[in-house]
């Protein structure tokens, strides 16, 4: 019978039905890094237990580290211990650390892919929940709580029950000046940010075939938006090319052996789904959020909804809850509103294609003035060849401040940071209130571009409009 | 190692309402710059129960009626967003020992029930009248059964749901898969060694 991929990876990992009803599931990667697993170290010790597959554990430090200050200690004496704890962690249990002196340091779901560990046809979990991220390869990955990586490292396995499988095709084309970043926005927007609950999204269709790696990662980083645990590409051509040669892909007869094994793994023709979702892509527009959560989106087009004409109560309380704390006003258009800060950076969009499109328009520009604008790549690694291409040129010339690697403004939980109500404009996942390090402070999510459109003229704007974008 | 089987849960409520609550208003990310969980009762919903000079914000959980409160009503979607156990690990080292809501973000359900922490869902007229009888009387006992699948209050009573494969584990202590996934080690090398990936 013909299989998902879903179905086929979950099956060769699955070890055994556990009493509850749940299945034993083997995870073949996990990826940690300083926030959520200090305390996972801590329970293992408790129960006197070991690393299980040390090999198979991978670590990095993203959320803390400051991107103005690679000196150690850190100006943050709780950066510096949880630093210090991941180090002394991954020594004792014999765990691959990318720490920043080896120059492969980056946001996890950045350095995963970037390092080859990141392949079709495994597990991958991760206490992150944007370990969505890793599907863009046709792996199942997972977004794990701190409880759940204990497990991981003692047994290399977790309790898990299978997911419900939604394909979303995007079909046809992308208008100029529209994004993967758009792409995802505008399905989260359509299905809902509870939509995805107890489904894995399979992302497929023209628009999906054509992408590249990194902008397939976008649109998986933020299936958990949408409430889809995990989500995920079926493996191609484009897949083995950006793995080949990568420092933890296979080598030699070794390399076409996988390759044999990752085409096999891809969703059977004809496979049962149990939800189909069709989009064409024509139908999608550089699209910006207007609310505190990531479903709560408009074309840049479009006027700030009003709440008087939301169709249920609970849309109505809703928008107004929201308008209320962005400080918006109901029927006015969201372009034009004024910014305070643009931030272009994190795991949904801090990678090397992200800056390189944003430098082809940025070039000769000028952040306007009063606007912070800060651009943090996504990996040591990332910054490197932003360096060789002379792109961080361009964004320091334009006015952009230009980092060292981290998760920065996406969470606030490094020195970047709102203040009071400032406005950003950013490339990032989450319009949470006080997601980015201020109580008060109010996100517009957007493509990388549109945050560099937002940074030259103040508002938000539309990139199409401001750097003449044809193609 | 023997974990308690929870099979019923009583006490007084509260309700924080609103849907899609997430991870990041039940625990801000600045207070996750820690190497514990300890003393992150505190913090629990912060920024919405707090000024910025640290003075109160009118809100439920700040409302001295409540403060005896052990189960948690809620909206549609509560715990979206961050995977953070911080934001669970908050809720129980606050004081509470269930969550009720009309639903749950699926990392936060699984991150509450591996701590022991029910996450059960109700309709949104069964919270209201629940929350309506709890405005009434704080001192309102609330009895989450989770063998009948029930709820009850001031012989008042309401169906709640909760996936099966959780309230297996919980009712009968099986909430924390560590034993269990530890006994299984011999058949997690044997599955790893036919997978070519992991075989080396």
């Amino acid at each position: 019978m013909p299989q998902s991929l879903f179905q086929k990876v979950w099956s060769a990992h699955a070890v055994r039905q556990l009493a509850d009803g749940q299945t034993q599931l083997l995870i073949g990667t996990h990826l940690i890094h300083e926030v959520t697993s200090p305390q996972a170290f801590g329970m293992l010790r408790d129960l006197g237990l070991k690393v299980a597959m040390p090999h198979r554990t991978f670590a990095t430090v993203d959320h803390i580290v400051p991107t103005d200050q690679v000196a150690e200690p850190y100006r943050d004496p709780l950066a510096q211990a949880m630093m210090e704890e991941l180090r002394r962690n991954c020594a004792q249990f014999g765990i691959t650390f990318f720490d920043r002196a080896t120059g492969k340091q980056g946001i996890v779901h950045i350095v995963g892919p970037e390092q080859g560990i990141t392949q079709p046809g495994t597990t991958i979990a991760c206490g992150d929940s944007h370990t969505s991220t890793h599907g863009a390869f046709g792996a199942v990955a997972f977004g794990i709580g701190t409880t759940q990586i204990r497990d991981v490292l003692a047994t290399q396995t977790m309790a898990l029950a299978p997911l419900k499988v939604r394909r979303i095709n995007v079909t046809g084309r992308l208008r100029p000046g529209v994004y993967a970043k758009d792409v995802i926005l505008h399905i989260i927007r359509t299905l809902g940010v509870n939509g995805g609950t107890g489904f894995a999204y399979e992302y497929g269709g023209e628009v999906f075939d054509r992408f590249s790696m990194e902008e397939r990662m976008t649109v998986c980083n933020m299936s958990i938006e949408g409430g889809a645990r995990a989500g995920y590409v079926n493996p191609d051509e484009t897949t083995f090319a950006f793995l080949k040669g990568r420092a933890y892909a296979p080598r030699g007869a070794a390399w076409d052996q996988a390759v044999a094994r990752w085409k096999a793994v891809a969703s059977d023709p004809g496979c049962a789904y149990d939800d189909v979702v069709a989009i064409r892509g024509e139908d999608i527009a550089p699209t910006v959020t207007w609310g505190i959560n990531p479903g709560q989106g408009i074309s840049i087009a479009e006027t700030i909804p009003d709440p008087a004409r939301a169709k249920t109560p609970d849309e109505k309380s809703s928008v107004e809850e929201a308008l209320a704390y962005m400080k918006l006003k109901p029927g006015s258009p969201i372009k034009g509103t004024h910014i305070d800060v643009a931030f272009l950076g994190s795991c949904t969009n801090g990678r090397l294609s992200d800056f390189q499109e944003v430098a082809r328009f940025l070039k000769g520009r000028r952040v306007a003035p009063g606007v912070k604008a800060i651009a943090v790549p996504g990996s040591q690694g990332v910054g490197r060849l932003c360096a060789e291409l002379g792109i961080d040129k361009v964004f320091r010339e334009a006015g952009f401040e230009w980092r060292e690697a981290g998760c920065s403004m996406c969470l606030a939980m490094n020195p970047d940071k709102l203040v009071g109500d400032q406005l950003c404009a950013s490339s990032s996942n989450r319009n949470f209130k006080g997601r980015q390090g201020s109580p008060t402070g109010r996100t517009i999510l957007m493509s990388p571009l549109m945050v560099a459109a937002a940074a030259v003229t103040g508002t938000v704007a539309d990139a199409r409009e401001v750097f003449g974008v044809t193609s | 190692m023997s974990l308690s089987k929870i099979t019923n849960v009583t006490g007084r409520g509260v309700t924080v309402p609103g849907n899609d609550i997430d991870t990041d208003r039940i625990i801000p990310a600045r207070f996750m710059k820690c190497v514990t969980f300890d003393g992150l009762g505190e913090y629990l919903f912060h920024d919405m129960r707090r000024n910025a000079d640290g003075s109160d914000k009118p809100h439920p959980l700040n409302d001295p009626r409540f403060v005896r409160a052990t189960i948690l009503f809620s909206g549609a979607n509560f715990g979206c967003g961050s995977s953070r156990e911080h934001a669970p690990q908050a809720i129980q080292k606050h004081g509470f020992r269930a969550v009720v809501a009309e639903g749950f973000a699926e990392i936060f359900f699984g991150n509450c029930t591996t701590l022991g922490i029910p996450c059960l869902s109700a309709s949104r007229q069964d919270i209201a009248r629940v929350s309506a009888a709890l405005e009434a009387d704080p001192t309102t006992e609330v009895e989450l059964d989770l063998v009948g699948r029930v709820m009850r209050w001031a012989g008042q009573s309401a169906p709640v749901a909760i996936r099966e494969s959780a309230r297996e584990a919980l009712i009968n202590g099986r909430w924390d898969a560590i034993g269990e996934l530890l006994e299984g080690l011999p058949a997690v090398k044997a599955r790893a060694g036919l997978l070519p990936y992991l075989a080396s």
